[in-house]
């Protein structure tokens, strides 16, 4: 069990600067979470916390210890690749027991860390088979069993379930949260589904360009995001941008968006001939007859318990979680009210929300 | 467009029937959206359609026409594979206009120009028509592959899980954009996928397959709202429908026969009690709301909650149902009052 401290950490790949200055601390037991598109550093940034790339600067402290410029093998931390590779001429057994094997614990201490272990990730009735038969997530299982056999200090997983489909992933997220919940080990997870990382994390660093954005529990990330990139990342659908340009004082309490006076929480900062924009989530879209911002449906998806409504407006595309029973026709012209409490206001130039009330509780700035 | 109808199609692979008795008509101008798991028939079902495989049985009409031994090239369908597959020496242009140069078509050049730029635009790859197919990203390029099937006007277009190989983001746009492209041409398509978003928003009808049976064919609503079976319940819905012996929970004019029910999220209400005999064991958050994981006497349960509700691990809670589904002992779902 260990805590993981960032300082300063920085890496370039010649010209091409990987991850920018990131400081930050992953808490002892904490499930974090790597969040972002791919070549934003997340990885890169989980390679030099295992030790298997070295920073060009700063600092990696495990524990309290400056592990910086120390051997992987030296770390004491797991890993869980994307491609589980498992060692085909073995069984299951000797699988999750092989790291123990190279370190070489006694043969019945060995057996029964194993069974315990699988025990934890329940597939102690595939314990003899071999791993070649495995389906999918059966190897995923065993991939996991024998990174979590050697009670490392803390785990790394470099997108394990990219390679599952869609359903099972999910149930894999599930089940690799309840696991983490029972040996409460410091894990370390590379994703880019922000579906994943919604599910099971603690906090999400979202990560850009080699910049962490945003650091905060996935609710806090959702309600109050500090970036357009953070917004735009985050939800599906993401969070709606409306563009428009405008001045806004400290204090004020409204935009103008074609005429129409929208509510927003109060803005904390001004801007001056500001290139802006709106972000709305969709459940915070309410489609109305009359009044709101106008705009042409272009198609509805349904849901079962919902439908998403897309809204082609002068301001941009945007669309609406709407209840399913709501009658809404292609084509048709629609008004839209926002839920005023909820919106956030950016600077379509930095990407950086303005400081409001909305963000008042939670970390910002 | 064309109505294509599959009339009693069986086929089989050895002693694996793909396609068993399988009757379905696809109307002229719909989406109809065959889904199922993998192995359920649905990609035998669309290569039957298209010619690439023989039935062993039964009989398939494009437009009225008998088209059941007739080899792809006489059935005047479009294809389009989970794996875009484009001809890498050329640009997007002449991978849009390629089917249009086949010698049987004599398309001249001034039209074949004029619905290339018509469709890139429709596909919005109009901004990339003189790039190289190579240099395009995978999304890009899947554009094109669907374009290229747009560029002639068959009588119905075959998409086999065209967009599982994007990412999410690009996959919902490309959603709404290829349900709008169909609405808008009042194509007639057919349309394999294992996912039951792809169904449930783009459908105007879904089939539901199992191992080779066509259980249910009905709009996203019927199928959501009236499953005939516990299968096709489970096939759509999210979080999934929970599935529970009848005794695992109190309920209130079960109908007789009941083995099972079946509790949408929208069935199911959470009432905190300290001594109920559920208990919260884990909050998923999607951001807009939260999945709840409950146990309870040793069944799972999954149900939403909005995201500022105050459950966390180890809650207790007692559910009541509101007009869930009921199954017998086979799975087939009884009526009830309501």
């Amino acid at each position: 069990m260990a805590e993981i401290r960032l300082d300063n950490l920085q890496k370039r790949f010649g010209d091409f600067i990987a991850v920018r200055e990131s400081s930050f601390t992953i808490a002892d037991g904490e499930f974090f979470v790597l969040l972002g598109p791919s070549g934003c550093g997340k990885t890169t940034t989980l390679r030099m916390i295992a030790g298997l790339e070295l920073p060009s600067s700063g600092k990696i402290l495990l524990d309290g210890d400056d592990v910086t410029f120390k051997r992987a093998s030296q770390r004491d931390i797991g890993f869980v690749f994307q491609l589980f590779a498992l060692y085909p001429h073995m069984n299951v057994r000797s699988n999750i027991g092989f790291p123990l094997k190279c370190q070489s614990v006694p043969r019945r201490e060995i057996d029964e860390r194993v069974d315990e272990v699988a025990k934890l990730l329940r597939i102690e009735h595939l314990i003899d088979r071999p791993v070649s038969g495995l389906s999918g997530g059966d190897s995923q299982r065993v991939a996991l069993g024998r990174a979590i056999v050697r009670q490392a200090k803390a785990f790394m997983m470099d997108e394990p379930l990219g390679a599952l489909d869609a359903e099972f992933r999910h149930l894999m997220c599930v089940e690799l949260r309840a696991l983490h919940d029972r040996i409460r080990a410091t894990t370390v997870y590379v994703t880019h589904d922000q579906v994943e990382a919604m599910a099971m994390a603690d906090r999400i660093a979202v990560m850009n360009h080699g910049v962490v954005d945003q650091i905060a529990t996935p609710q806090a990330i959702y309600d109050r995001p500090r970036t357009m990139h953070v917004a735009g990342f985050i939800g599906s659908p993401p969070m709606n941008f409306l563009r428009f340009n405008a001045s806004l004082e400290p204090g004020a309490d409204s935009i103008r968006l074609n005429g129409e006076t929208i509510a927003v929480p109060e803005l904390q900062e001004g801007v001056v001939d500001g290139a802006l924009a709106l972000g709305v989530r969709p459940e915070h879209v309410e489609l109305v007859d009359e009044g709101g911002i106008r705009g042409e449906v272009f198609g509805t998806e349904y849901m079962g318990t919902m439908q998403i409504a897309t809204v082609h407006s002068k301001h941009g595309v945007v669309k609406a979680r709407i209840p399913s029973a709501q009658r809404v026709r292609m084509r048709e012209q629609v008004g839209m009210r926002f839920a005023k409490e909820r919106l956030a206001v950016f600077d379509t130039v930095s990407g950086r929300a303005l400081k409001s009330r909305l963000f008042e509780g939670g970390a910002h700035g | 467009m064309a109505e294509v109808v599959i009339d009693r199609v069986t086929k089989r692979f050895g002693d694996v029937e793909a396609a068993k008795d399988v009757s379905l008509t696809v109307p002229g101008g719909e989406l109809v959206v065959l889904l199922g798991p993998t192995g359920a028939g649905k990609t035998t079902l669309l290569r039957l359609v298209a010619g690439l495989e023989k039935p062993d049985a039964g009989m398939i009409t494009i437009d009225g026409r008998d088209a059941t031994t007739d080899p792809p090239a006489l059935r005047d369908v479009s294809f389009v594979f989970q794996q875009y597959s484009l001809y890498p020496h050329l640009s997007v242009y002449d991978n849009l206009a390629f089917p249009l140069r086949a010698p049987a078509r004599r398309v001249d050049e001034a039209e074949i120009k004029k619905r290339v730029e018509r469709v890139a635009q429709l596909v919005r790859i109009d901004h990339k028509l003189a790039n190289s197919a190579t240099r395009l990203s995978g999304g890009e390029m899947q554009r094109v592959a669907i374009g290229r099937a747009l560029i002639r006007r068959p009588s119905i277009y075959l998409m086999d899980e065209p967009l599982s190989s994007l990412d999410a983001k690009l996959r919902a746009d490309l959603r709404v954009e290829l349900k709008h492209i169909q609405a808008d041409l009042g194509a007639t398509m057919l349309y394999v996928t294992h996912d039951q978003t792809e169904a449930m928003t783009m459908a105007s009808r879904i089939g539901i397959l199992d191992r080779g049976t066509l259980v249910q064919v009905g709009t996203p609503h019927e199928i959501y709202e009236r499953p005939v079976n516990a299968y096709v319940a489970a096939r759509l819905g999210s979080p999934g429908i929970n599935l529970l012996p009848i005794d695992a929970l109190p309920a209130k004019e079960t109908p007789n026969g009941a083995a099972s029910v079946g509790a949408r999220t929208e069935h199911v209400e959470l009432i905190a009690a300290d001594d109920g005999p559920a208990e919260v064991i884990m909050v998923e958050h999607l951001g807009s709301e939260n999945f709840l994981h409950l146990k309870m006497n040793g069944h799972r349960l999954v149900t939403l909650t909005p995201p500022d509700s105050q459950w966390r691990p180890g809650r207790r809670a007692r559910i009541s149902l509101h007009q869930p589904l009921y199954f017998d002992a086979a799975g087939r779902t009884l009526q009830t009052a309501h």
